[in-house]
């Protein structure tokens, strides 16, 4: 059991848990995710380390409502406990010090960028946000952000905060030198699609881009391959080779329909576990 | 009883028409007269040949002769003084290769059925009231990394000898393959669960959720955390894949998927369970050995119609146990020998279709003795299949070992240990069971597991000897 410290609505669809776990706590690196499960019966799901606090013992994660389980977790206060969490898993996000280093979050990746990005500007990287929603009120984390990263810039789909368009859109305008300026490596965060469009944007600029996958998992721990994610030509296991890759190599089209495998099951799930804390409105960012 | 003595006395089994859709275990077991009457087919050999076809010396004629006298405690007594794990192994041994191999009515006769009663003796021990109680100690803990049945019987061992131990598992229950891959219809979840509540009863700690490697590392056990020595049980979970064009549309598993979400997740179990399993009506499974009998006999009782072996030897060279391979067959499983997949078929929107095979046949002997298959030139053909399951064989998994500095392996990410004690390439470090022999059995493991805790025991009773100058040898 695993107690949770603080619980917070960020938006009606995403909360943020501080956990008890001081072993995972002692050797989270940026990147890393871990597995958990809500009840007896229920299924194993990744989640990102967004923070950790090795003096708490405390992790920070971030969860956002796709259907049964996430809707479990999200029905869950301060005090209560979660039956199992196991990590810190997969490998830490692999980039030597570079310069200018740019994360894109979208939906629960900005968090996953909270512990990365602290990181990146303590080793003397200088470092851009960049977060992207539909609309204001899905905009999470980004004063935390703010504090952790040289510069945050928000976009929205529909303008109420920030510059209005998609993220993808900022990320040219900074590497044809607006703002901060030209990144040296990306790392984004968020849905595939979006993913797939921060992949596009800087690949004819022959900029380093690392993307977090998350494929369906089981175990994740390398025991049964259904993680697995094409790159460059090659089957890796997300779990423990990822869950970053070269964004210039991942074949996002395989990954994305492999991802769509059960919709028709989480669907009946997600109908069983019921409107605990209000349907989710789905995917809460914008799609690319 | 109409069996002759000549014969094994028959093994009572649920009907193949009503097992092949349900869970429940495929065999009743023996009752007490087929117990004794199997038992006085055994010909009390002075030389009981039998041992010799076992991994870890089980005093078969002894416990066999307690059986006939009808002394079910000391029959249990001598099971348990060789082999931690009798309700398990009377299940999944494979005898035939084993110890009914050995066994001197085996030349003109059947062998005892020396599984079938070892599983009699543990299940009868398994309705009496045990009086355990912890007998820890010694004042120095042992850690063990992973609950499979290494680690189990090792732990069991060495809570036997006195020492207080801690085993970390992965995942969220204990067993490794026995909770995660064997299904409930061979090995029953509840024998698994009664060998834990004796380890537990004995004073053993199980920590799950707890990835050595990642969650703390092996020199944090012997460091920081003070364990005296640590033994490494973590098997070979990891799934080979075949590269064929196709693998990775929906609808194809690893053997290790399939058999995980069904059996540790309970997907059987769906939507009472949260996780899913996609089975369709044509399941096809792709190798021959104890892993595919299991997952496509796991495909019928999931509602497909037809599930078939995929197989590019013939049945000559399966490695499945015999009894599985004839339940399979009474099951209804198909079979395609000398087929070898080529592609899995897209239906076109990104589902598995079909499975392009070929033809082959048997051509000159390779490096393992077997004959070597060959393509049979346009051969080709395919199978109409919504499923295709891997079954074709796991490697250790290198999650420890790539964290680990100075623990030697082999190219094939074998862990290196001693024979005889399991001692690594680390001091006061252990390992048995399939990290270090690669995809094995159960009893192997157990077997292992247990010389490493006497060795264990030997190198801390040594300790005055100063023991970190002992070295491995080899
Ligand atoms: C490495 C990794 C890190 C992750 N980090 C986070 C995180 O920090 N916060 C967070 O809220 N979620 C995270 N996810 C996604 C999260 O695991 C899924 O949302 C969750 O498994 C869905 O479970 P469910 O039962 O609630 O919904 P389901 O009913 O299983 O799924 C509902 C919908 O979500 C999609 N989905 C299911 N599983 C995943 C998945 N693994 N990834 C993406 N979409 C999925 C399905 O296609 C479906 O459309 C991460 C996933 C991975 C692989
Ligand atoms: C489907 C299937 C059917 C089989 N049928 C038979 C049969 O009929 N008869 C037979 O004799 N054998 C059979 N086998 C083989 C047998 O199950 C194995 O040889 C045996 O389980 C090996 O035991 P082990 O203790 O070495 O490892 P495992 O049983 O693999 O257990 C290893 C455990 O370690 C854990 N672990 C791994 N890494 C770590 C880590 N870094 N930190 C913490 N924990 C970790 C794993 O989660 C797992 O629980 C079968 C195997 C399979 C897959
Ligand atoms: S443990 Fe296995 S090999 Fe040994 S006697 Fe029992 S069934 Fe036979
Ligand atoms: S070899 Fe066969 S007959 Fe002889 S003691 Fe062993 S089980 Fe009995
Ligand atoms: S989740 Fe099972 S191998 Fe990655």
């Amino acid at each position: 059991m695993t107690r949770i410290l603080d619980a917070r609505q960020l938006t009606p669809v995403t909360k943020l848990f501080r956990l008890e776990a001081p072993l995972i706590a002692a050797s989270a690196r940026p990147g890393q995710f871990v597995m958990l499960r809500v009840r007896e019966g229920g299924e194993r799901i990744p989640i990102t380390i967004a923070d950790y606090d090795r003096a708490a013992g405390t992790i920070t994660i971030v969860v956002q409502e796709a259907g049964a389980t996430t809707r479990r977790v999200c029905a869950l206060e301060s005090g209560d406990s979660l039956l199992d969490v196991a990590g810190p898993l997969g490998s830490e996000i692999d980039l030597p010090p570079v310069g200018h280093i740019c994360g894109v979050g979208g939906g629960f990746g900005s968090a996953a960028l909270l512990c990365f990005m602290r990181e990146r500007s303590a080793l003397g990287d200088k470092t851009t946000t960049i977060l992207g929603a539909r609309t204001r009120e899905l905009i999470i984390l980004a004063d935390e952000l703010a504090r952790v990263s040289g510069a945050v810039e928000i976009c929205t789909d529909d303008g109420s905060a920030g510059f209005r368009g998609l993220v993808t859109g900022r990320l040219a305008r900074l590497i044809a030198g607006e703002g901060s300026g030209r990144p040296d490596a990306v790392v984004a965060i968020g849905p595939m699609a979006m993913m797939r469009a921060v992949a596009e944007t800087t690949r004819p600029h022959g900029i380093r881009t690392l993307v977090s996958m998350d494929p369906l998992m089981v175990d994740g721990t390398g025991m049964c391959g259904g993680c697995r994610v094409t790159v460059g030509g090659q089957a890796r296991f997300a779990c423990v080779d990822g869950p970053c890759f070269d964004a210039h190599e991942v074949d996002f089209d395989t990954a994305m329909r492999r991802s769509k495998a059960y919709v028709r099951e989480e669907k009946i799930a997600s109908d069983r576990a019921g409107c605990a804390s209000g349907r989710s409105g789905g995917h809460a960012s914008q799609a690319h | 009883m109409p069996v002759r003595r000549t014969d094994k006395t028959p093994m009572p089994v649920q009907g193949a028409q009503a097992r092949a859709h349900n869970f429940l275990e495929v065999n009743d077991g023996y009752s007490i007269a087929h117990a004794a009457f199997e038992a006085e087919r055994c010909l009390r050999c002075q030389h009981p040949v039998c041992v010799d076809g076992c991994p870890v010396h089980i005093p078969i004629r002894d416990f066999i002769h307690e059986v006939a006298a009808g002394h079910m405690a000391g029959a249990a007594r001598i099971l348990r003084s060789a082999n931690p794990l009798p309700a398990i192994c009377g299940r999944v041994c494979p005898q035939e290769s084993q110890c009914e191999a050995e066994c001197s009515m085996g030349g003109r006769f059947d062998p005892v059925a020396i599984g079938h009663l070892e599983r009699y003796v543990a299940d009868w021990e398994r309705t009496q009231p045990l009086a355990i109680e912890s007998a820890i100690t010694e004042t120095q803990k042992i850690a063990i990394i992973g609950a499979g049945p290494s680690g189990l019987v090792c732990a069991g061992e060495l809570a036997r000898l006195g020492y207080p131990v801690t085993i970390y598992e992965a995942l969220h229950a204990p067993g490794g393959v026995l909770r995660y891959g064997i299904p409930e219809f061979r090995l029953p979840k509840a024998i698994l669960d009664w060998e834990i509540d004796i380890l537990k009863a004995k004073g053993v700690e199980i920590v799950c959720n707890v990835i050595i490697g990642k969650t703390l590392t092996l020199d944090d056990l012997t460091g920081k955390l003070g364990y005296a020595a640590v033994f490494i049980g973590t098997g070979a979970g990891l799934p080979q894949f075949l590269g064929i064009p196709g693998e990775n549309l929906n609808g194809v598993y690893s053997a290790n998927e399939f058999l995980t979400r069904i059996n540790l997740m309970r997907a059987y179990d769906f939507p009472n369970t949260d996780t899913p399993v996609r089975v369709g009506k044509r399941v096809a499974v792709i190798g021959a050995g104890n892993t595919a009998m299991d997952a496509v006999r796991t495909a019928l009782r999931m509602g497909a119609d037809e599930a078939m072996i995929v197989y590019r030897r013939s049945d000559e060279e399966m490695s499945a146990r015999v009894e599985e391979y004839h339940h399979a067959i009474e099951e209804g499983v198909t079979f395609h020998w000398l087929t070898s997949p080529l592609e899995v078929i897209d239906d076109g929107g990104g589902w598995a279709a079909g499975l392009r095979c070929q033809r082959m046949q048997l051509g000159e002997p390779d490096a393992s003795g077997r004959r070597r298959p060959v393509p049979i030139p346009d051969s080709e053909f395919v199978l109409p299949v919504d499923n295709v399951v891997l079954a074709i064989g796991t490697t250790p998994n290198p999650l420890l070992t790539r964290t680990t500095s100075g623990l030697a392996t082999t190219a094939k990410g074998c862990l290196l240990a001693d024979d005889a004690t399991g001692l690594t390439s680390k001091t006061m470090v252990f390992a048995g069971g399939d990290a270090v022999t690669g995809a094995a059995t159960v009893i192997l493991a157990a077997g292992a597991g247990k010389r490493a805790a006497h060795a264990i025991d030997a190198a801390l009773r040594a300790n005055g000897r100063d023991y970190s100058t002992t070295e491995a040898s080899f």
